[in-house]
């Protein structure tokens, strides 16, 4: 018998009963909130861990609970809105805020067809045709939660933090956006149980040792990695996660745009932003890692029996918690970069790498579909004339050229008399003569006593 | 949200489309009034996104799934958030004036809105009437799908047209960074060498300057510090700080130490 696991197709979402409706929902936020606790936990840990220290341990088994503690304790704090504050809007912006970073989730799928008290019904809580634009709405409108407070506290730092967040979160929503295309491309459709179906290659890999079939990988990591690579860093970017953690700079905007924030509004921030980065993990699970689908070596296991119904959701977590483990290990290892250095990356780098990226994607599949015709003597011809242009037009680098000694000791004999002393121009330091008087003073130490010894 | 989109696909107006229905469009209606009559330019701006949405949502309701999100990806998050970027910028107690400037601006106003509504509607309303409907269902399986007629549209029958639309983007684009950049030219621009010569240059002391003063009394910015002397280091305090002594009221104790 063959456990082949039964894609979801778009036909079969929006039949569930009402219930069924309705414990899809509850679990989807109990899960948001629940991986929320454990990220705050598992990020403590895994930074202290390559800090050398032992981290949070005193809360529950091994200090396991103490985000918990801490979430618990940050509602009953003493709410401070400052009187300069919009109040409505004021009030508005935590609740955008929480409510995009919970949307992406609803379309973000967990598993394959599976039976929920005696109904069939996909692992996932919604889809649509346009279920990965559906995210990128979601992430755009929580731009709104951030830009808001930012402006609605009526203190300057947040301000400034709130204008740099949108601007970075535009910024990178671009890119990763863009990211996304040549999946679609690839792919043929842009709902996310589709491009988790499209990327099953291994699963149905004809197992024979003696007439080895090897198969193409299937994940897009690997088949439009330019487009994951860019997403993986426009995502650090999205979510304010060092080393683009900007809006958060504490030595120059204090705390960004959630400065005046307290109690269980910056509870819904900080939830929020949490969700933001699981988010952006699950995305990237669902559509470069081959979403819910067991990985390779394993999914050869007796015709992927380890994909059949809710074997789905432990694959899914465990990728997203590998993404997740990327965030932490950057957070622990990165200086944060300069504003104008991170905006240059996003608009200089990233953008046209991508937009050409999509152009050669879109060249390969041409020649693809007609592989005989003359368009692929067109396109080759085309790829070849852009690079010739391209390599006889790239401007040379031209710097400044350095000095020569003449010419710098002809500058310093042109100094006027009183300037501040310079280094020698050979870069060679003369013995200090502090440091001569110093020897000259000191008795050599005596060693065991004997006379001997002294003398040398 | 696929219910009503696969009832609306199926060509029926069912229950849930309905109820989406009459809670978006009072919403959208509140949204376009509150624009127009909000004092505050942030809110104003709020409620346009607040229409904007619920016309996603129409969108989608109207087996629109594409053209939906699209429109809150591209008019509410990208062109509303600039034009709220700008408006913060302003200030935020920049209400609008209501003393007209020209005369008879207002009647003028809504004589023209609605003409132009009239006009409108009227064109629609030709161009309509004699159409005859084929239904969502036969467009859309025509290549396969919503967005698959969309693109094959957008890239076959009318690519030209949508290519002149995002050059004439593009130029608005440059044109408007052209107009508001301000480029210093390169030679009035001081290099680091320039910049380290005149540093070192005699009457310029290169360190930095001294801090303000730090006293058990006092250790605000506008505190000057002391020399050995015992005189004021001019230095130590910023040049845009107004000199400001404190009032008997504020100087006395505020009761905190009880």
């Amino acid at each position: 018998m063959k456990y082949l696991a039964q894609d979801p197709t778009l036909a079969n979402f929006g039949h569930d009963v009402w219930w069924l409706v309705l414990i899809k929902v509850v679990a989807v936020f109990a899960l948001l909130l629940v991986l929320t606790l454990f990220t705050i936990m598992y990020e403590r840990k895994v930074v202290a861990r390559m800090a050398v220290r032992p981290g949070p341990n005193q809360v529950g088994p091994n200090g396991w609970l103490q985000s918990l503690m801490d979430g618990m304790k940050l509602p009953f704090k003493e709410e401070i809105i400052p009187i300069t504050a919009d109040k409505v809007v004021y009030f508005l912006a935590p609740v955008i805020a929480g409510t995009c970073a919970f949307i992406t989730f609803a379309v973000i799928p967990f598993g394959p067809m599976v039976s929920i008290f005696g109904h069939r019904t996909p692992l996932q809580l919604t889809d649509v045709p346009v279920a990965v634009l559906v995210i990128l709405a979601a992430t755009s409108m929580s731009v709104y939660g951030i830009v808001l407070s930012g402006w609605a506290s009526g203190s300057t730092y947040p301000l400034l933090g709130g204008l740099r967040s949108s601007a970075q979160m535009i910024s990178y929503e671009v890119a990763m956006g863009l990211s996304i295309v040549a999946v679609f491309m690839t792919a043929g459709t842009m709902s996310t149980s589709g491009i988790v179906h499209a990327q099953a290659g291994g699963a149905q890999a004809n197992w024979d040792i003696f007439g080895w079939h090897p198969q193409a990988p299937s994940w897009y990591a690997i088949v439009t990695l330019p487009s994951f690579v860019i997403y993986a860093i426009s995502a650090v970017g999205e979510t304010n996660r060092a080393p683009f953690d900007l809006p958060e700079a504490e030595s120059e905007l204090v705390g960004g745009y959630l400065t005046e924030y307290s109690s269980f509004k910056f509870a819904m921030f900080y939830l929020a932003e949490y969700i933001a980065m699981i988010n952006v993990s699950a995305v990237g699970a669902t559509l470069f890692l081959g979403g819910w689908r067991v990985p390779w070596p394993l999914s050869l296991i007796d015709h992927g029996v380890l994909n059949h119904s809710w074997f789905g959701l432990i694959w899914f977590l465990g990728k997203v918690l590998i993404f997740l483990f990327g965030f932490i290990w950057l957070r622990a290892t990165l200086p944060r970069l300069r504003y104008d250095q991170f905006m240059r990356l996003g608009w200089k780098v990233l953008l046209p790498a991508n937009l050409v990226w999509i152009l050669i994607l879109a060249g390969i599949k041409t020649t693809q579909r007609t592989p005989t015709g003359n368009t692929r003597w067109f396109v080759i011809a085309g790829v070849v004339v852009v690079a010739l242009i391209a390599v006889f037009l790239w401007p040379e680098k031209k710097g400044p050229e350095a000095p020569s000694t003449e010419q710098l000791e002809e500058q310093l004999a042109q100094l006027p008399e009183g300037s501040f002393p310079l280094p020698p121009l050979d870069l060679q330091v003369p013995p200090s003569p502090r440091l001569q008087r110093l020897t000259g003073q000191r008795e050599p130490a005596t060693v065991g006593g004997g006379t001997d010894e002294k003398e040398n | 949200m696929s219910h009503s989109i696969l009832a609306a696909a199926a060509g029926q107006m069912g229950t849930g489309e309905k109820v989406f229905f009459w809670i978006f469009g009072p919403l959208a209606l509140i949204g376009a009034i509150g624009m127009v009559w909000a004092r505050n330019a942030v809110h104003s701006a709020l409620f346009l996104v607040l229409t904007m949405l619920s016309l996603g949502v129409f969108y989608v309701l109207q087996a629109g799934p594409f053209i939906g999100m699209v429109q809150i990806i591209v008019y509410t998050g990208a062109i509303m958030m600039l034009f709220l970027f700008v408006l913060m910028l302003v200030g935020r107690d920049s209400s609008d004036a209501l003393i007209e400037t020209l005369r008879g601006q207002r009647t003028a106003a809504i004589l023209i809105g609605l003409g132009f509504a009239g006009l409108v509607c009227t064109a629609i309303a030709r161009a309509m009437g004699s159409v005859s409907a084929k239904g969502l269902d036969a467009a859309n399986q025509a290549n396969g799908g919503n967005v698959q007629g969309i693109a094959a549209l957008l890239f076959t029958k009318y690519v030209f047209a949508f290519e002149v639309t995002s050059a004439l983007l593009i130029t608005a684009a440059v044109g408007a960074m052209i107009l508001a950049h301000v480029e210093r030219r390169r030679e009035n621009r001081l290099s680091q060498v320039d910049l380290m010569k005149a540093r070192f240059a005699p009457g310029n002391y290169p360190g930095p300057k001294p801090g303000p003063g730090v006293y058990a009394t006092s250790d605000s910015v506008a505190t000057p510090a002391l020399l050995p002397d015992g005189t004021f280091a001019d230095r130590s305090v910023s040049k845009i700080l107004p000199t400001r002594e404190l009032s008997g009221a504020e100087s006395a104790p505020k009761g905190t130490e009880r």
